[in-house]
């Protein structure tokens, strides 16, 4: 996985035609039902877009030596966070890992085996995904990690449109570390850009982290208060998206 | 189902109302919530619009529009509004703008009506108007004071049954009554109640007998007539103990006689009162009568702070404790004069001070100056009288200012030639305020209002206060002039959390409770009492006689009462916790430093404030146009 890093602007990709592309290959009936409900185009304003902000909660940052360990997920529009669509689940990783995170994210190991596999989450899991743009915080790890486990589980190749309000908040905050001159003459680091930071400039509230659905809903909210300046609610859906990141 | 959105579930749950729903029905609520963000500036309900939800909020601040634009009220986090239009079905009648940015939850109108329908204390949050808010609050604290001097009827206080006489006795046999009824005062009643229909001829006590028999040497036959007390000072029965506590403040008196109709039924002491207070008040009046000098009464000032936390740690109503403390006030001007008479020699003709603002409403806390004048009698020559009452008056002044009541920064003091004036003088004056009215002249002059004779030939004052009587009641022009200085000072409407936000945006870390608190209570009762020619200068009176007139519609004058209680106990709340701490003493609050209850319920007192400061100038016609008439000086 790359990340570009490259401030000019991508190749926009066509997701309505990609999508039309990945549902022909796609062998997993859930998979293939993701891409048929189809996608945003480039031009579709704001005000139209169906977002489902999304948080996974991993043992690590690696996808393909760590296993995701819960997922929450809550839908919006532009204007507004319906609590009705919010889900949680935490899942149980194909063997134990006695890692660290798992204190971190308060899931005891006892509690996780009690817990469903990610696996039979997974369709439920697309049909919330399905027709909607995904809004994440550093959405590398969601991407990373849905791409490994799906293709693990179907053999599919998973990609969807995403957009990070992490890249959005880097983009008001651009990246600057001055050097001992520059701080000597006054100038300071970029803000930070990690969730609880970029809320706090929106005058957001604290929230407990690591929780998969509450850094959804930070997420979500952040998102709602990100678009109100300089964007509109007619400002096109590709403004937003996060440049497309794998190339296949 | 697990709760899911904690955040929002324990946010709401530690918020009234939804703190007193069962916790399965914040849980079930949860899934129906919105969660919107509006930038600062941003309108969130249009008037005239639907609504279709009650608003939390959750992070920010948003205020409350009037139909005319003008602030309604400012409100921020874990505070609600829109349930008006959703529970009478109607239109938006109050915009709402966000004046931060601002997080909120959005609860739709199906679940909002069931939890209103469902739970009855919902409901009536939902419903309650700030007015009944405060009430209940106020229902509440006072249900945890129970200081016995506040709650207890004198006649219960009682201890023993009344002994009377006839005032025709002989000073001995009144001696041998009182011995042989182990009593140290005896009241005298008339033989023949239709000749003197008064219920008490005298009063005569142990000490009387002392100093007016025996130490003249009179004859023990002599009639008891001729030593007792007359014009004897009673209480009713149904009176509390405070009353009957003021009431010996006021007079020094040590023997209060109880009538129950017009049967004496008793006679109350000192002692008896003592028994149920803590803090010796009594005596402390008592004790600055005793003072042989200015230094002994300043020595009096910490004295009176003391007895000021003690009765703010009883529970005390603020109207008691600046009763009390007012009465300290007046006693210490009394007892100058009397030092200022003995140094300067009798006056050359006869004087009454008066005390003016606070001391004269009998509304002083620990930070009051001095306002004070002098009426002297007509027959007063400037030339040849004055020295005598300006060296007095400055005796005086100087007295108050050393013993903790600074002087006067608008210099209404005696001191100062102009308020040192014969009563032909101040009537004409009082006439011209009323019948010429300047409102910028008024605005110094409004402390004039607030009169009281407290020291010397207190009749002078009584002319004063029949003339004010008299004229105000039927001059609408001086009245809409009082009504529109009484709007200049507006209750901080913009405050909450740590801070007021004031009208042009600029953040305050503290306000002044006196000056946006009880000030406008107190101008706003002294408009209506002197338009219906109330005669108490109390403002807590004032609002109970205009409570009984059409000046006010109903309920607004229980409301006015509530929210004065509530603001000066706040006031002096925040004066004991300074005094206490030893730190100066001021009206400057901290809003951080209050506590929720204080903080929640203050914001309803101003909002009672700022809807009877607009009915004020609405009642008394104050428009624009005068206020104009006024700047270009035309009278």
């Amino acid at each position: 996985m790359i990340r570009s890093k490259s401030r000019e602007k991508p190749f926009p990709v066509d997701w309505p035609s990609r999508f039309r592309v990945l549902g022909n290959q796609a062998k997993d009936p859930a998979v293939r039902a993701f891409y048929q409900a189809g996608s945003v185009s480039d031009d579709t304003p704001l005000k139209q877009v169906p977002f489902l902000a999304l948080d996974l909660e991993t043992t690590g940052l690696n996808p393909q030596t760590d296993a995701i360990i819960s997922v929450g997920f809550i839908p919006l529009y532009h204007d507004r966070i319906l609590c009705s669509g919010a889900r949680h689940w935490v899942v149980r990783p194909e063997q134990h890992r006695p890692d660290i995170q798992t204190v971190i994210h308060g899931i005891t190991h006892s509690r996780m085996d009690a817990c469903p596999r990610f696996d039979t989450m997974l369709p439920l899991l697309l049909k919330a995904m399905a027709g909607r743009v995904i809004v994440a915080h550093y959405s590398r790890i969601e991407h990373g990690f849905l791409r490994k486990e799906i293709a693990d589980l179907t053999g599919d190749d998973f990609e969807f449109p995403i957009v990070d309000t992490m890249e959005i908040e880097s983009r008001k905050h651009p990246v600057f570390r001055p050097n001992l001159f520059q701080r000597w003459m006054g100038e300071k680091n970029s803000p930070s850009l990690r969730l609880a930071h970029a809320r706090e400039r929106y005058n957001l509230p604290p929230y407990r982290p690591h929780h998969a659905l509450t850094d959804a809903l930070a997420a979500a909210e952040l998102f709602l208060a990100q678009i109100k300046d300089p964007f509109t609610v007619d400002t096109p859906i590709s403004d937003l998206l996060y440049p497309p990141s794998v190339k296949t | 189902m697990e709760i899911e959105l904690v955040e929002i579930r324990d946010h709401l749950f530690s918020h009234p109302p939804f703190r007193n729903l069962p916790r399965h029905v914040v849980d079930d609520l949860v899934p129906h919530i919105e969660v919107s963000y509006y930038q600062a500036g941003t309108m969130i309900l249009e008037k005239g619009q639907d609504n279709h939800y009650l608003f939390f909020i959750r992070s920010g601040a948003v205020e409350i529009l009037r139909s005319s634009g003008e602030l309604y009220i400012k409100m921020g986090e874990g505070e609600c509004f829109g349930q008006f239009s959703l529970l009478r079905k109607k239109k938006v009648r109050y915009p709402a703008r966000a004046i931060e940015d601002s997080l909120l939850y959005k609860i739709p109108d199906a679940p909002f009506q069931e939890l209103a329908d469902t739970y009855d204390r919902f409901a009536d949050f939902m419903e309650e108007e700030h007015s009944v808010r405060l009430k209940n609050a106020l229902g509440r604290a006072g249900q945890i004071s129970g200081n016995p001097l506040m709650i207890s009827k004198i006649d219960k206080l009682i201890p023993r049954k009344i002994v009377t006489a006839s005032p025709d006795i002989s000073i001995q046999q009144a001696a041998v009554i009182m011995t042989r009824n182990r009593v140290s005062s005896l009241v005298l009643v008339p033989d023949n109640p239709v000749q003197d229909p008064s219920p008490v001829t005298g009063l005569i006590t142990d000490r009387d007998l002392r100093k007016r028999a025996i130490v003249p040497g009179l004859p023990l036959s002599t009639p008891v007539r001729q030593v007792m007390s007359t014009d004897v000072i009673t209480l009713p029965a149904e009176a509390y103990a405070f009353e009957a506590m003021l009431t010996m403040m006021r007079h020094n008196l040590h023997h209060l006689p109880v009538l129950n109709g017009t049967r004496p039924i008793g006679v109350i002491t000192v002692a008896d009162l003592v028994r149920y207070e803590s803090h010796g008040s009594v005596y402390l009046v008592g004790d600055i009568f005793r003072q042989k000098d200015v230094n002994g009464l300043a020595d009096m000032a910490p004295k009176i702070r003391q007895l000021f936390i003690q009765l703010v740690n009883e529970d005390a109503s603020s109207h008691t404790i600046s009763a009390i403390v007012s009465r300290m006030g007046i006693s210490i001007s009394q007892r100058l004069l009397q030092l200022g008479e003995k140094k300067l020699g009798p006056p050359p003709v006869p004087y009454c001070l008066l005390a003016l603002g606070s001391m004269a409403r009998d509304e002083m806390t620990l930070v009051t100056d001095q306002d004070n004048a002098f009426v002297i009698d007509d027959t007063f020559d400037p030339k040849i009288h004055d020295p005598y009452f300006k060296a007095l008056a400055r005796f005086l002044s100087d007295g108050l200012n050393q013993c903790g009541y600074p002087y006067c920064t608008g210099d209404i003091m005696a001191t100062h030639s102009r308020w040192r004036q014969p009563l032909s003088v101040w009537k004409t004056c009082f006439s011209d305020w009323i019948d010429h009215p300047d409102p910028e002249a008024l605005l110094h002059a409004s402390i004039f209002f607030d009169l009281e004779g407290i020291f010397g030939e207190t009749g002078l004052a009584g002319q004063l206060k029949q003339l004010i009587l008299k004229k105000a009641p039927d001059s609408p022009r001086f009245l809409a002039c009082l009504a529109r200085n009484a709007l200049l000072r507006k209750p901080p409407l913009g405050f909450f959390r740590k801070f007021v936000l004031e009208h042009d945006g600029k953040h305050h870390n503290t306000f002044n409770l006196k000056r946006r608190g009880s000030a406008p209570i107190s101008d706003l009762a002294r408009v209506h009492a002197l338009a219906c020619g109330a005669v108490p200068i109390n403002t807590r009176e004032r609002l109970l006689r205009v409570k009984e007139t059409s000046l006010l519609a109903e309920g607004v004058g229980d409301d006015l009462l509530d929210a004065l209680e509530l603001i000066c106990m706040v006031r002096i709340r925040h004066q004991a916790r300074q005094a206490e701490s030893g730190a100066a003493v001021d009206n400057n609050v901290i809003p951080e430093s209050l506590s929720s209850f204080e903080r929640n319920h203050l914001k309803d007192a101003f909002q009672i404030v700022s809807q009877s400061q607009s009915f004020l100038r609405y009642r008394y016609n104050v428009s624009p146009a005068m206020q104009t008439r006024v700047r270009t000086g035309q009278k």
